[in-house]
């Protein structure tokens, strides 16, 4: 099957799934639509990489999209983490149902904007017009503003208004960085513009593009999509849009939306430092991550919702996957990728388990989760893992990414190093000692009327687990290119 | 020769200032009454008035000091001196070549402080409180003039007012984003400056509200005679200011006899629209309360900053 | 005197940039909605008249297109769609902001002076003959998120948000006579649905809150 074929199914999939549900989604089977729909676009996202694989980076209908090795491990992970989510909600939403939550109509809603979130990111992910990455990124804000306010309570639209009003100011932010980007690009690339916003032609010419304005556009750049990936102090919206939102809603946002603004900040970075020929982005860089470790560390022992809680963490871990992505480098770069990975594998993992917890105790405050242990020992496990995974327990991938984080540090930043060394010490002792309780203890919970979605749980712990023991060559030879790509100091 | 004509053709520019200025005043009053559909006075009002008060014995309060008296000659003076050196008719008479805006600016300021002194001096509530409204009204009304001329002299690169007008007249058409501004800002400082609606009523001796007439209350006779006279004459000069600044098209800039009656007859012209100009202004808008005068003058003051930037941003 | 070398056309356009400004000022102190919804839609003409002055002097198709989408969108659906929202929600005036009106309007001044520092080094580096405005449309973007952030009623600040899309069309023009047409309408199509998202979401706060105010909204702190 030829690239650009598999390319359409891949984005027509999902489009054509928030199509169908927009029209179906209420219906008792639409869950399983909405799987089957998530499935087609992962199969899409496996035919891809492998075309990939044999055949290297290809570009798409008049340049407009283009694959190499970065953003398509990150659509096979965004597509992958897409269809598990889908699993898990196929009998989270059911009970939402029937605990009378969310009605016909919201499910409907619901599934078809699940499906328009899902083709937003592999569209930011996969163009290489970088206007059109900004569109897609603002999309992506659009179709989830409305799940997170699902519930219609005073806490979610509220959370939904923040996330609306300060993704909107920061995105545009992000345009006016857009803007001066392509008014550097344009001097060189010509007046008409065909090329003057595409990735590909501004990474043949990054060299000659003027410095004064790539870095203004970087802080603005930064600023805007950092907004998105929760960078502190631009991180307000998202404990909040986590906590209220249905929550396999939390596990897409942080496990891939974090995700999609993090590529876009590299892909901008890559081009400012082609420009600007010195280490500033990259120390920019660092200093947000640095921040974001710190603050959300500190923040987490604050936390009395299970689902705030992992929220601070995704802060936390987008913060070393930006402070590693600051320091550049093969190492630290292929450390970042890894990182990416595992967070989004494992953040999901608990988000699931959270969810189901939440609803067997009918609250998200971790005072009232106890012994889940006892309750349900699945669901009760898939936590008590995923937190020990998060938290950077060997054998677990994140270990791995944490530990290659940590040593390029000790070599090139030694000055780093204990503050991140203090802030996941701090983080450790936050989350497990809320955690450990919530898994053990004494509960008088009844049983939820579905069985929990457990595949999805243990399906991403377990690859975690693999990522820590043994990275597959061939994934390994994708991040060692993609890390090349990225380049830095 | 031409030197001796120079001198005349000043001396007469001054005296037709001085007595044109209560006709001026006249006229807004009449357009007022007019656009009010009030039964309006007579374009000489003004000239009444002043002639009733001349005829009249003065009453002077026992502990009322020199400077009281002395303030109606001071203001009346300084009025006079401000309309010889503002370029109303020609640009190159000799007084002109003096009218520095930032002087203009001084001169006015004297004017205001010898009111003020005067009103608190007999030692009324009324005067203490018209002074003290008098004297926050200036404070705030005199930055806004002061940046509305930094305007115009960064487009011009003078101060001196015959030479901005010189320039901006002879220069082919241009929009001025800048000028604009400025010049809504200085019609708002005109407004405040002259006591007029929104800022104060001319025409109310209501207490609370009043803050022209509370200063003038002790004076009686010829004194309050040469104040109102001095008022009047201060809106002339205001309105010759602006036309100065944002419609300098028809003055004179040489001092043949031809030209400068041109000249007058340009000024009389614009006279007449301006005064519309003002009584029209007076009517659509209401007065503001006191506390908000502030607020007036700082949007005027906005408006000249905003003019100002504009300059520097677009240089236009 | 430079500014008589400049042709008309490009003395309307500072103009218009000029008068951008001063809307943006106005905004600023505006407190009723529906003169704050009036002027968006002014300052979206003015953009819709700049965009075709530029286009009718470039001669550059695209703009042309531009200029009938901001028609469209800026100047009549965006501001029938809010003129029709707040008759349904009713909600009239905003309250007192959260400065004072005269020292917000100085942190506007401070801000346009700031924009100017800020534009400077791009308007040097510019070709366009509107390069001058660039500073104005930075004052324009900021400003709009001063008034986002001084206001307390929900549709003040989309409002707010709205007028900064527009600076930062403005600043897209006067810098590179506007993106590539692709980019331009994914734009107005995200602040499209973006205004119809919200649609939807006041009707959602007003139902739960009885009111767009948002003092409603500031229940998740950090110690709850």
């Amino acid at each position: 099957m030829s690239s650009t074929l598999t390319f359409v199914v891949l984005l027509g999939t999902p489009l054509l799934g928030a199509l169908v549900l927009g029209l179906t989604g209420g219906k008792r089977w639409a869950p399983n639509l909405n799987v089957a729909f998530s499935l087609l676009t992962f199969l899409a996202a496996c035919a891809l990489t492998s075309n990939i694989i044999t055949h290297g980076n290809v570009v798409l209908m008049q340049e407009q999209f283009f694959i190499d090795a970065f953003n398509v491990f990150l659509v096979t992970l965004t597509a992958f983490v897409g269809l598990t989510t889908a699993l898990f909600s196929r009998p989270y939403m059911r009970i939402e149902v029937e605990h009378g939550r969310v009605n016909s109509a919201q499910l409907r809603l619901y599934h078809s904007m699940y499906q328009l979130f899902m083709a937003t990111m592999l569209i930011a992910l996969t163009t290489n017009n970088l206007g059109l990455m900004w569109v897609a990124m603002e999309a992506a804000t659009l179709s989830t503003v409305l799940l997170v306010t699902l519930y219609r309570t005073p806490a979610s639209l509220e959370a939904g208004w923040k996330y609306f009003i300060l993704c909107g100011v920061g995105i545009a932010q992000a345009l006016f960085g857009t803007i001066l980007l392509y008014f550097a690009a344009e001097k060189i690339l010509g007046a008409e513009g065909v090329g003057a916003l595409l990735w590909t032609h501004l990474n043949v010419v990054k060299a000659q593009l003027e410095p004064a304005v790539l870095s203004l556009a970087f802080v603005f750049l930064l600023v805007g999509y950092g907004t998105k990936v929760g960078l502190a102090p631009l991180h307000n919206w998202l404990p909040d849009a986590h906590a209220e939102g249905p929550t396999p809603i939390s596990a897409v946002l942080s496990g891939l939306l974090l995700n999609v603004a993090m590529y876009a900040v590299v892909r901008c970075k890559v081009l400012v430092e082609g420009s600007l020929q010195s280490s500033l982005p990259g120390r920019m860089l660092m200093g947000f991550g640095l921040l974001s470790v710190v603050l959300a560390a500190f923040f987490l022992w604050r936390q009395r919702d299970a689902k705030r809680l992992f929220a601070y963490s995704s802060i936390e871990h987008m913060g070393i996957i930006t402070f590693a992505f600051g320091m550049g480098g093969p190492v630290a770069n292929f450390a970042a990728l890894l990182h990416m990975t595992v967070h989004s594998l494992t953040k999901s993992a608990i988000f699931f388990a959270v969810g189901h917890a939440t609803q067997k105790a009918g609250s998200q405050l971790m005072d009232d989760i106890r012994g889940l242990i006892t309750l349900s020992p699945t669901v009760g496990w898939g936590l008590m893992m995923g937190s020990l995974a998060i938290l950077g327990m060997p054998p677990f991938g994140v270990f791995a990414s944490e530990f290659l984080i940590l040593t390029t540090a000790m070599k090139q930043q030694p000055w780093a190093t204990p503050i991140l060394l203090l802030a996941l010490g701090v983080a450790f002792a936050a989350i497990f000692s809320r955690v450990q309780p919530m898994v053990f203890g004494e509960t008088t919970a009844k049983r939820l009327p579905h069985p929990p979605a457990l595949v999805p749980v243990f399906t991403h712990l377990a690859l975690v687990l693999m990522l820590g023991l043994f990275i597959p060559p061939y994934l390994a030879d994708w991040y060692r290119a993609a890390a090349r790509l990225i380049g830095g100091h | 020769m031409t030197a001796l004509f120079d001198w005349l053709a000043q001396i007469l520019g001054i005296l037709a200032a001085v007595l044109a200025a209560p006709l001026f005043l006249g006229w807004v009053n009449q357009c007022r009454a007019w656009l009010q559909n009030k039964s309006a006075p007579s374009i000489l009002q003004p000239y009444r008035g002043i002639r009733k008060l001349f005829h009249k014995d003065a009453v002077i309060a026992a502990n009322a000091s020199q400077l009281f008296r002395l303030a109606p000659y001071m203001v009346f003076g300084a009025m006079v001196t401000a309309a010889a050196i503002i370029p109303s008719v020609a640009t190159r008479l000799p007084f002109t070549q003096a009218a520095d805006a930032i002087a203009l600016v001084g001169l006015f300021a004297t004017a205001r402080v010898f009111v003020s002194l005067a009103a608190m001096d007999v030692g009324t509530a009324f005067g203490t409180l018209g002074a003290r409204r008098e004297m926050m009204i200036g404070f705030l009304a005199e930055p806004a003039l002061l940046m509305i001329i930094f305007v115009a002299s960064l487009i011009s690169a003078t101060t001196a007012l015959p030479r901005i007008s010189e320039l901006l007249a002879t220069q082919s058409l241009a929009l001025y984003p800048s000028l604009a501004f400025t010049a809504v800002a200085f019609t708002m400082v005109l407004l405040a400056e002259n006591a007029r609606i929104p800022i104060d009523n001319p025409a109310t001796h209501l207490e609370l509200t009043m803050i022209h007439e509370a200063l003038l209350l002790e004076y009686s006779a010829r004194h309050l005679a040469l104040m109102e006279w001095a008022a009047a004459l201060k809106l002339f000069n205001y309105v010759c200011i602006g036309f100065a600044l944002f419609v300098p098209w028809g003055l004179a800039t040489s001092q043949a006899p031809l030209a400068l009656a041109l000249s007058s007859l340009f000024l009389g012209a614009k006279l007449v629209l301006a005064g519309a100009g003002i009584a029209l202004i007076e009517t659509v808008s209401a007065k503001l309360r006191v506390f908000r005068a502030p607020e007036f003058l700082a949007t005027a003051f906005l408006f000249a900053v905003l003019g100002l930037l504009v300059r520097l941003l677009l240089g236009t | 005197m430079n500014m008589t070398a400049l042709p008309f056309d490009l003395q309307l356009l500072n103009t218009l940039a000029a008068l951008l400004l001063l809307l943006s000022f106005a905004m600023l102190s505006q407190r009723r909605i529906v003169t704050l919804i009036n002027l968006l839609a002014v300052q979206g003409a003015l953009l819709c008249i700049a965009t075709l002055l530029l286009a009718w002097r470039t001669g550059a198709g695209h703009l042309y297109l531009s200029a009938g989408l901001t028609l469209a969108l800026k100047v009549i659906f965006l501001p029938w769609l809010l003129h029709r929202l707040i008759r349904k929600l009713g909600v009239y005036w905003d309250t007192e902001p959260l400065l004072n009106t005269t020292g917000t309007m100085l942190v506007g001044v401070l801000i346009v002076v700031f924009s100017f520092g800020l534009a400077q080094p791009i308007s040097a580096l510019a070709s366009t003959a509107t390069r001058n405005s660039i500073g104005i449309a930075v004052a324009v973007v900021l400003i709009a998120f001063l008034t986002m952030i001084t206001r307390r009623k929900a549709m003040s600040q989309v409002v707010g948000f709205l007028s900064m899309e527009n600076g930062l069309f403005f600043g897209a023009m006067s810098a590179t006579y506007g993106m590539p047409m692709i980019v331009e309408f994914g734009v107005a199509l995200d602040v499209l649905v973006a205004m119809l998202v919200l649609g939807v979401f006041f009707f959602q706060i007003r139902e739960q809150f009885d009111s767009l105010d948002l003092q409603h909204l500031e229940s998740l702190k950090e110690d709850q």
